[in-house]
């Protein structure tokens, strides 16, 4: 047998797998069941997931950044408590998060280090500062309450990993925003000035909090690839109704507005109608342009490096420890 | 919201161990000597949980992170307590404490005002305080003070692993990297003149002390350097050989850096009248 | 970047028992230096509501596994064995403890 016939033979071998594997895949997420890291699968899927996965990771990292500018200032014991566990949670998520896209193939190192290049993104409302205890609450309130809106059809995600990963977060993220909404419950029902530092909070929260379901149906390319990979299951448009059909009455048990004039009950659609959203401000903060990205990364940044000595010295010890083993070992076998 | 999931390595509860609100609800009320002692242990976990406060988001690993948290939420734990029973002796409450006290009202210790400097100066004051406490912790259990043996029964369980937590890291540093090494054995010093004055007694410890109450903290060193130096020599440290910092007790000899933790804790709350609630 | 290479941790696996009498169900995985601080890093992370009775943690390069492209081979045996299950008797129906 030649080479090139040996060649073509194994071209045409991976050829057969491709479409074996691809058929499979096809199989599993026709019925509905999910892929586990060992399966094949189509590049791209693992690109998508890879990229969605890590992006989501990040958001949790960077996320801690706003609400954790708050945890010396607490202005009770009780609140202080809450919210340092709360932000706990947060590096808690990502780190699930980060395990569920390393079976993926991808180690967290390369995702970190994305994150730190500026190459991978993250979710652009944390790029909005924190500025007042209140927003500590719209936080919680909008912001979980959106972030929690996506994440709970994701636990049903066709990657089994992201999905577990996403079990144990919704569970977890129960209390993030009930915390937020009480927060803003004990404004409103507080001082003037306490009511208007919660009223203020959500005019600048409420915004960005809708974006976070990302651009419109219509400029959203990669929605339809994921949807028909079951990565996920509702579009943009139609989570963020949800999402302001919810937040509605809530708003109203607060006894605090929403900043949209258009927002109003449409009976025909059975949904409530809102104005449209500030896109151009979106891209422009998702380009880095927002209110903190700069400090956002530069914290990243700084405790990273500032502990990279830390993660060396561990390292260190832990290949001398083993090779300490390893001599004793020895060290008895001559002996024996 | 309700996940059906049969996983049960998710299972989660809340536990049943006392709260600081039980300890509200109990309606007891401290005499204002065990008050005062409820004070000192309470504002040594303040200050220190304030101080491990800022640690998170900015740990040298994102595991170390959820780790400093949950330890800064074990000494808020602590502090919510003590402070809530001290209040009682003047129909306080834990936040009136917190917040409404100025800088020679509050009776923490100078260790714990310290600043976290690098990872290696804050472990170095993790590992003396954790030792202390634990010591202390460990006998009053028995006090007869009934709410502050409670305490100190939670407590323990939650500072052995801090003490755990500090030895794991106080020797990796020590035994790890030359760089590692020299950042850790400064951070001891820098945090060693500060460790005589944990273990200094006066009247009001004595005279609780001998009433079965309190703890005389001169009787816990021995066993505090019986339990510290075989951590820092397992880490290849030297136990700073530097007299304590002068100065330095309960009643008004504090460090410069509490001016700065209180304006800064108690900055939101002190624009709003006492009693408003968040 | 000052980081050099062998700053970074490997991989573990982490498996929690929620409660006595249950078996280990892995929980999903984190970074450690060593195996001690592994089983800490698990302790924080993942039973931070009570999840846990018991943590193990292995490395995760130390786990071997089924290969999935063979799953008709490997798992295929069992199938059509169901004499192997107590239902495929059917005859003792009515006959009491059996």
């Amino acid at each position: 047998m030649s080479t090139t016939s040996q060649h073509s033979d194994a071209a045409v071998a991976d050829i057969e797998a491709e479409r074996a594997g691809q058929e499979r895949f096809d199989e599993i997420i026709a019925a509905d069941s999910r892929i586990e890291p060992r399966d094949w699968m189509p590049a791209g899927y693992r690109k998508t997931l890879v990229r969605q996965i890590s992006q989501h990771a990040h958001s949790e990292i960077i996320g801690m950044q706003p609400e954790a500018n708050w945890i010396t200032r607490a202005p009770s014991l009780k609140r202080k408590m809450i919210l340092m566990a709360k932000v706990q949670d947060e590096a808690g998520h990502g780190l699930y998060l980060y395990s569920a896209a390393e079976t993926l193939g991808t180690s967290r190192d390369e995702m970190v280090e994305q994150l730190l290049s500026g190459k991978a993104k993250y979710s652009s409302i944390f790029n909005y500062p924190a500025r007042s205890w209140a927003d500590v609450g719209a936080i919680g309130w909008l912001v979980d309450g959106a972030a929690i809106q996506n994440q709970v059809p994701l636990c049903r995600a066709s990657y089994a990993p992201y999905g577990r990963a996403m079990v144990r977060v919704c569970k977890e993220e129960s209390f993030h925003q009930r915390q937020g909404w009480e927060i803003l419950l004990e404004l409103a029902n507080g001082t003037p000035e306490q009511k208007q530092m919660a009223q203020d909070a959500v005019n600048r929260f409420y915004g960005p909090a809708l974006q976070m379901f990302g651009p419109p149906d219509d400029d959203s390319p990669n929605s339809q690839q994921s949807m028909a990979w079951k990565i996920k299951r509702f579009s943009n448009d139609e989570l963020r109704q949800r999402f302001v059909d919810m937040i509605v009455p809530q708003a109203e048990a607060l006894g605090l507005t929403l900043p949209d004039p258009d927002l109003k009950w449409n009976e025909e659609r059975g949904h409530y109608d809102f104005g449209e959203l500030d896109w151009d401000e979106f891209m422009s903060v998702i380009k880095g342009n927002g209110p903190c990205n700069v400090q956002r990364m530069q914290h990243r940044r700084e405790a990273h490096e500032n502990g990279a000595w830390v993660r060396e010295a561990a390292a260190a010890y832990a290949e001398k420890q083993a090779r300490r083993q390893h001599e004793a070992a020895d060290a008895h076998l001559i002996g024996a | 919201m309700s996940f059906t999931s049969g996983d049960s390595a998710t299972k989660i509860s809340a536990g049943n161990a006392i709260t600081p609100e039980d300890i509200i609800a109990a309606g007891e009320k401290a005499p204002e000597d065990v008050a005062t002692y409820a004070m000192y242990l309470g504002d040594d976990a303040l200050m220190l949980a304030q101080r491990l406060g800022h640690w998170i988001s900015r740990a040298p690993e994102m595991e170390e992170d959820v780790a400093l948290a949950n330890i800064a939420q074990d000494q808020l734990g602590h502090a919510r307590f003590l402070l809530s029973y001290a209040g009682s002796a003047w129909a306080k409450t834990e936040d009136d404490l917190a917040y409404f006290r100025g800088e020679e009202e509050f009776r923490s210790c100078r260790l714990v005002e310290q600043a976290n400097g690098d990872f290696g100066q804050t472990i170095a004051r993790q590992l003396i305080f954790s030792l202390y406490q634990y010591e202390l912790f460990t006998r009053l259990m028995d006090s007869a003070d009934e709410t502050l043996a409670s305490v100190a029964a939670k407590a323990v369980k939650e500072v052995t692993y801090h003490v755990d937590h500090a030895a794991q890291w106080t020797i990796r540093l020590g035994d790890g990297t030359e760089e590692s090494h020299r950042r850790m054995q400064e951070g001891l010093y820098y945090m060693w003149p500060y460790v005589d004055e944990l273990f200094k007694d006066d009247d009001l410890l004595r005279d609780l002390s001998e009433r079965g109450i309190a703890v005389l903290p001169s009787t816990l060193r021995a066993s505090f350097d019986a339990r510290i130096e075989p951590i820092l020599e397992q880490a290849t440290l030297t136990v700073p050989d530097v007299p304590g910092a002068w100065g330095g007790d309960r009643s008004g000899n504090f460090s410069e850096h509490r001016g700065h933790i209180l304006a800064e804790m108690q900055v939101l709350a002190r624009q709003f009248p006492q009693g408003v609630t968040w | 970047m000052t980081e050099s290479l062998n700053a970074s941790w490997p991989l573990w696996e982490v498996f929690v028992r929620s409660s006595r009498g249950l078996s280990h169900v892995h929980a999903g995985s984190l970074h450690a230096p060593d195996a001690t601080m592994a089983l800490r890093n698990a302790r924080d992370l993942y039973t931070r509501r009570n999840e846990g009775t018991s943590v193990w943690v292995m490395p995760s390069d130390s786990i071997s596994s089924s290969d999935p492209d063979s799953k008709g081979g490997f798992f295929e045996s069992p199938q059509g064995k169901n004499f192997r299950h107590a239902t495929y008797y059917t005859k003792s129906e009515g006959v009491k403890h059996l």
